[in-house]
């Protein structure tokens, strides 16, 4: 229980991260730690006590595994997060070249 | 025929990545022919349900696992209704683009990330499992946000920036929402976890993770607490981006995926109507007043924008059948009228050299023809009576009436007057205006942003007949039915399945 | 790490592209083991993929930008990235309608060239974009 709830606070980390630190790349990192938060979250979900690997084998008598769809659904999560990372990133770089800082308060040309 | 919608978009983008050095006009052949070959077999699969009856859906499981153990597709009545108002609007996007799109460089990184998109959006409306949705869903919106800073300027770069920021959190709690569904019913398939969500009963997890889906999605349908970056990203993006964004990306993402998990998975309850309601009418009177005070033309389109996305809202969440069918009929002809004034902004810029509402004059007497097709969006969006959105924000109105819910009504009818005031107030000197106050013409209109307006414009005409049954029934009867019949879309999907 | 200058382009120092041109070869032949071998040991395409795009980054790192251009030039790998998503793509639709199609080897192996042609690419993109940047700002 206490895993998962850990995995909230990280959760809430990531969060403020995005919404207190004015700095863009600050940010970047927040939505890296809230995109973490939630696949630790679903992958802690199919753990199972003493579980070992999701793989048959035909000479090993099998017990308790760890559920396999979760860390298929996680590894898919972990590759779109690095895609939406990539691209914050590069729309960073950008955002630096036209406005000469990272400062989020400083790059408002669109108001209203 | 299932997986082309998907696969059809997806290999024709990497095809014009790879002849990224030959001819443009190639490239453009490939983009409009993809979008016309999806609009084609979304047009048969509407015909293919409306003959199987209102409880025929197409399911097809991948890899020939059944549901709970494999991914599954599934395109019901709502889904193939959705597709038909997509790839619609996508091939008149792509058909402005081809003369629009000029004046960037690049111009098969535009298709290829728009073809993209389409595919993503088509993922999101075939999928008949929650993280498949989840997986098309965060495809399109990686190639929305790469669109809307397709310019570099850095007006695009910083919407970009907050639109994806924004969509990012929002997938981040829709993703933790999906893992407490998951915890909780131990399955990922939409058809197999109602089932499983019947029998379990209501729980606190369930309340979590309809918190969870009703933020996330509600950010990216741009429900009124969350709007705040549909004005940045729509406003800044190329033209026909903003109508594919404003047009269907947001009723997809948004409304669609909210329909299909209270509606089908979850089964609406008071409390989630409720939710639903204060949200919709949230947003179309903050809407319609932040619109009120825009002087930038596509600004003031994205804000009526979010206040149109609650009628819809706020017809799914009165929930009876005639609101579901004022909400998808509202639904189809926003993306209808919304998509064509977007593309028409786009042609006013490019005559008129500006957004600026107060420095455009006398369109009319410029470029007749962007000035007409303006005007019969606008009329439409405003409710003037024969065209489609007269009727569809008459029939939402009429089922609040008869739910007895007399205040949303109330409330419909003072937004819809708002939204004729703000669009007289604005659109009326922009088309009409004294000529001679005006800057020189820009540039002549082209054929090909032309066409898709008129399209548009004979569509928008012609939306009111959906109310005469023979096309109605074809057309809407199938998605509505599969709205009203709640969490037996488990059993229209098992059913498909023997 | 040290900058040097206008020799920033031509790479690093001796040592360090004596040892990349000894190792290249045996990473890039851990990358493609990793991508057929995801069966039953740990690995799989994307793993596979990654140490790939890997080997290329570390090549671009020790000679420079241009060395590693030439080898792998970016409308080439526009090329690749293409052509292989399109085989993956075929497959996977064939794989729809024809049951037991065997593709325990290709499937892999177009992920992981997929994986390394992205990735090399987007590193190439923000390479290119940041050395634009530090041109503008040293032009100021």
């Amino acid at each position: 229980m206490i895993s998962y709830m850990l995995c909230l606070v990280l959760f809430s980390v990531g969060l403020y991260c995005i919404l207190r630190k004015r700095n863009v790349i600050k940010i970047i990192i927040g939505i890296g730690i809230m995109e973490y938060a939630a696949n630790l979250f679903f992958v802690l979900l199919g753990y199972r006590t003493h579980g070992r690997s999701p793989i048959y084998a035909i000479d090993q008598e099998i017990k308790s595994m760890v559920d396999p769809l979760t860390q298929s659904v996680v590894l898919t999560g972990i590759v779109l997060g690095l895609s939406v990372t990539l691209l914050l990133v590069a729309i960073a770089i950008r955002i630096y070249e036209r406005y000469g800082t990272f400062d989020i308060t400083k790059i408002t040309k669109l108001k209203g | 025929m299932e997986i082309s919608f998907i696969a059809i978009p997806l290999a024709s983008a990497f095809v014009v990545a790879m002849i990224a050095n030959l001819d443009e006009r190639i490239q453009d052949c490939i983009a409009c022919l993809a979008a016309l070959a999806t609009l084609t077999l979304s047009l048969f699969a509407i015909t293919v349900l409306s003959g199987a009856g209102s409880s025929g859906a197409i399911v097809y499981k991948v890899g020939g696992w059944v549901p709970p153990f494999g991914v599954s597709i599934v395109i019901d009545g709502l889904a193939a209704f959705m597709l038909v108002t997509v790839n619609l609007i996508a091939l008149a996007a792509l058909f402005y683009s081809t003369g629009y799109m000029k004046k960037y460089t690049d111009k098969w990184k535009f298709y290829a990330l728009f073809l993209l998109l389409l595919a993503g959006i088509n993922g999101v409306l075939v999928s008949g499992d929650v993280f498949n949705l989840y997986i098309f869903m965060e495809i399109a919106a990686i190639a929305a946000y790469a669109l809307v800073a397709f310019g570099t300027t850095a007006e695009e770069l910083e919407a970009s920036f907050k639109y994806a920021v924004m969509g990012t959190v929002a997938s981040c709690f829709i993703f933790l929402g999906i893992a407490f569904l998951y915890g909780y019913s131990s399955t990922l398939n939409m058809a197999d976890m109602a089932s499983v969500l019947a029998s379990k009963g209501p729980s606190g997890a369930l309340l979590l993770a309809s918190v969870l889906f009703l933020m996330g999605f509600g950010l990216k349908a741009a429900l009124a607490p969350f709007h705040a970056w549909l004005a940045y990203a729509h406003s800044s993006a190329p033209a026909p981006v903003s109508a594919m964004l404003s047009g269907v990306v947001i009723k997809v993402l948004g409304m669609y995926a909210i329909a299909r998990i209270f509606f089908n998975v979850f089964g609406i309850t008071p409390v989630i109507s409720f939710m639903i309601l204060t949200l919709a009418v949230l947003s179309m009177i903050v809407g319609s007043m932040l619109a009120f005070v825009q002087s930038d033309i596509k600004r003031m389109l994205a804000y009526s924008t979010v206040s149109q996305i609650g009628y819809v809202a706020l017809g799914l969440g009165v929930g009876t059948p005639l609101a579901i069918f004022g909400a998808l009929f509202h639904l189809f002809n926003h993306s209808l009228f919304k998509s064509l004034l977007f593309l028409n902004s786009g042609s006013i810029e490019r005559v008129a050299g500006t957004r600026d509402m107060g420095k455009i004059a006398g369109i009319l007497d410029k470029a007749p023809l962007t000035a007409y097709t303006g005007l019969v969006g606008a009329l439409s969006i405003c409710g003037v009576p024969p065209l489609g959105g007269f009727w569809s924000k008459f029939i939402i109105i009429l089922a609040c009436i008869q739910a007895g819910r007399p205040i949303l009504a109330l409330t419909a009818v003072v937004v819809s007057i708002l939204t004729l005031a703000y669009y007289f107030k604005s659109y009326t000197p922009v088309l009409f205006g004294n000529v001679t106050t005006s800057k020189q013409i820009k540039a002549k209109s082209l054929f090909t942003m032309n066409a898709p307006m008129v399209a548009l414009t004979v569509l928008v005409a012609l939306a009111a007949f959906i109310l005469i049954p023979v096309v109605g029934n074809v057309f809407m009867d199938g998605a509505v039915a599969s709205l009203v019949r709640g969490i037996s879309y488990t059993d229209v999907v098992f059913e498909a399945l023997k | 790490m040290k900058r040097m200058g206008n020799t920033e382009d031509r790479g690093m120092t001796l040592i360090i592209k004596t040892v990349t041109r000894i190792t290249l070869g045996f990473i890039l032949l851990y990358g493609i083991y990793i991508a057929v071998s995801g069966h039953v040991e740990p690995g799989g395409g994307f793993a596979g993929g990654v140490i790939v795009a890997l080997s290329l980054v570390h090549v671009m790192l020790a000679f420079g930008k241009e060395a590693a251009l030439n080898r792998l030039h970016a409308s080439g790998l526009r090329v690749i990235l293409g052509l292989s998503t399109l085989v993956f793509l075929t497959i996977v639709v064939l794989g729809f309608r024809c049951r037991g199609l065997v593709s325990e080897i290709i499937i892999p192996i177009c992920q992981a060239v997929i994986t390394a042609s992205a990735l090399f690419a987007i590193f190439v993109a923000l390479v290119l974009l940041s050395k634009k940047d530090r041109d503008a700002e040293e032009g100021k």
